[in-house]
């Protein structure tokens, strides 16, 4: 069943702003379908899932997602060029091998791509490496530093320079808190006061 | 024996033979005048005739796929872990229909039937079938039940190149298809195993060119051999070290070439069970069935182009251990269909039972296929005119 825009995780209704109706969607890391499932519903988008987690991909397949278990690390080499408008990935950027292949591959594939991941930036965890000296943890980063599945955190100011020298544009970039919601503050600083970035990306 | 018939059993069930006497021109361009078919049916069909699954069996299956011919049965029908009231294919919700394909010897017209013309058993001038010509078969039996649509075709391994069939035989004639442990065409090492296993019934003295039926004999000792390789085919090296290890029959060695490890008595008594059941025609004859699939084959060689024609969604389904059908094979499919932009689903199966995995209940296959169920359930057009009650959801 479709879900109401209010129900959506904020970040997600963010996302959803920037694709266009009636177009094909590429999500990688889906979960239980929850975006793909808002975009069929209410923008006629078509589109696949990738997903890992067996509990999510048994979500997806009753939801009516079309989702495929593939591992974002073994590559997208079975997608072709260009052959799907908007290619998505909220929060696995940091937890996947080589990000930065990534990023080239949905850009690659997609026309444009929207890219989510938690700012290492954020205000309270440098305060939390400064005053504790220890990896932050924290409601959005809850894992110690041998068992995290976060193995490439960057800053806002490390994705904007690894776009730069990749020569990707970025159309949009918006900020929430960890509750996904937005605040007038994090637009004045946003890499000191966003907790969540979520980047709007093409070649 | 059941002492009792389980509560999620579709319980005592009786096959039906219907005949049909359309003659059938089959790919090889031979004809069957007439024939028979042998099938089973599971629930009860709605009155629109919408609900019906179609069940195609692999190399070895048959019509039986569920339930029990009578209290002294053994065991049920090969896939009863999947079908039956509350089952994966809900026998409470679907109407499933199991029938054994044409050359097969469980009852459907094959090398074991008696021809017209001569009066005495096919044997080996039964003509070999292509699997369109099995999808064809099965299209005259959906005509006959007056089912315009399969709710769902849904098959494992040779089964999944059936479904594949169909999608591109008569895409109009189908909402979903499941293909389960298959692959899109066999590969030269799947082709080598399925010549070893002719050449080892072939080669049977008592196998008189497939007309051992003249001679009162069988080909026990080819046909033995011909499945313990299939066997071992089907199960991963993890599931046998298992199974087996180096376990010996008895404490010593007997510096002997008689069988002495355990898994070579296994592999004896599967040999021996199956050659006194099956008929060595009819094993040569899927057999080649099998190497010939290839939907590609009108369509340069292009899968994508092929699977282009299905109007039907798709959910394909593989086993990490399946090495005679491996995952890449099932992706192959997958790939295609996403390219083709068909709807599709995709699960591989954590299992270390090799390319058996699919007939066995292994909980997360069992709850994605019930969950992909669901949604054929979902698909059932609501009856025009009539007030039902949601019984979707």
């Amino acid at each position: 069943m479709s879900q109401a825009l209010t129900d959506l995780r904020p970040d997600l209704t963010i996302i959803q702003q920037w694709v266009k109706p009636n177009s094909e969607v590429l999500d990688l890391g889906c979960g239980q379908g929850e975006l793909l499932s808002y975009l069929k519903a209410e923008k006629g988008v078509r589109g696949y899932g990738l997903e890992i987690n067996p509990e999510k991909i048994t979500h997806c397949i009753k939801n009516g997602i079309n989702v495929i278990e593939q591992n974002l690390d073994a590559g997208l080499g079975n997608f072709k060029d260009n052959s799907i408008d908007t290619v998505i990935m909220a929060q696995a950027l940091q937890a996947v091998q080589s990000p930065d292949i990534l990023v080239d591959e949905m850009l690659r594939i997609g026309n444009q791509a929207i890219v989510t991941f938690p700012n290492f930036g954020y205000w309270r965890t440098r305060l939390y490496l400064l005053l504790k000296g220890r990896m932050p943890m924290s409601e959005s980063l809850p894992y110690n530093w041998f068992d995290t599945p976060n193995i490439h955190l960057c800053t806002f100011k490390d994705f904007e320079q690894l776009c730069h020298n990749k020569g990707i544009r970025i159309l949009n970039k918006r900020v929430v808190d960890d509750q996904h919601n937005e605040h007038w503050s994090m637009r004045l600083w946003p890499s000191m006061l966003g907790e969540t970035a979520i980047y709007h990306i093409s070649r | 024996m059941p002492e009792h018939i389980p509560a999620d059993s579709v319980g005592i069930i009786s096959p039906i033979v219907q005949r049909f006497d359309e003659p059938l021109t089959l790919r090889s361009g031979r004809v069957l005048e007439s024939y028979e078919l042998i099938y089973e049916t599971y629930g009860e069909l709605n009155a629109d005739a919408s609900n019906a699954i179609l069940i195609c069996h692999a190399l070895s299956g048959d019509h039986h796929a569920a339930g029990y011919h009578s209290m002294d049965d053994k065991r049920p029908g090969w896939w009863d872990t999947c079908i039956g009231p509350g089952k994966a294919i809900d026998t409470n919700t679907f109407f499933v229909v199991s029938l054994n394909n044409l050359g097969g010897c469980s009852g459907s017209t094959g090398p074991t039937s008696i021809n017209p013309e001569t009066g005495k058993a096919y044997g080996p001038d039964f003509p070999i079938i292509a699997v369109r010509d099995w999808v064809r078969s099965q299209k005259r039996l959906a005509d006959f039940l007056n089912i315009q649509q399969w709710a769902a075709v849904v098959g494992g391994s040779l089964g999944g190149m059936q479904v594949l069939r169909w999608s591109i035989q008569y895409p109009e004639r189908l909402r979903h298809a499941l293909v389960i442990a298959s692959a899109p065409k066999l590969s030269a090492q799947n082709i080598a195993f399925n010549e070893v296993a002719r050449q080892a019934i072939s080669k049977d003295p008592d196998f008189h060119n497939g007309r051992y039926m003249d001679h009162g004999v069988v080909p026990k000792a080819g046909l033995s051999q011909a499945r313990m390789l299939g066997h071992l085919t089907y199960m991963s090296g993890d599931a046998m070290e298992k199974k087996f290890d180096r376990d010996l029959k008895s404490d010593e060695l007997s510096f002997s070439f008689n069988p002495e490890f355990q898994v070579e008595s296994y592999l004896h008594y599967q040999g021996q069970k199956f050659s006194t059941q099956f008929d060595a025609n009819t094993y040569m004859l899927m057999t080649k069935a099998l190497d010939y699939f290839d939907p590609t084959i009108d369509h340069d060689g292009d899968l994508v182009k092929c699977l282009s024609q299905a109007q039907c969604k798709f959910f394909v389904v593989s086993f990490t251990t399946d090495w005679r059908f491996a995952p890449d094979r099932s992706e192959e499919i997958v790939n295609a269909l996403i390219q083709a932009d068909k709807d599709v689903s995709y699960a591989c199966i954590a299992s270390d039972n090799g390319h058996d995995a699919f007939l066995l209940p292994i909980p997360r296959y069992l709850d994605v296929f019930s969950a992909y169920m669901e949604r054929v359930e979902a698909d059932i057009p609501a009856r025009s005119g009539a007030s039902t009650t949601g019984e979707s959801s």
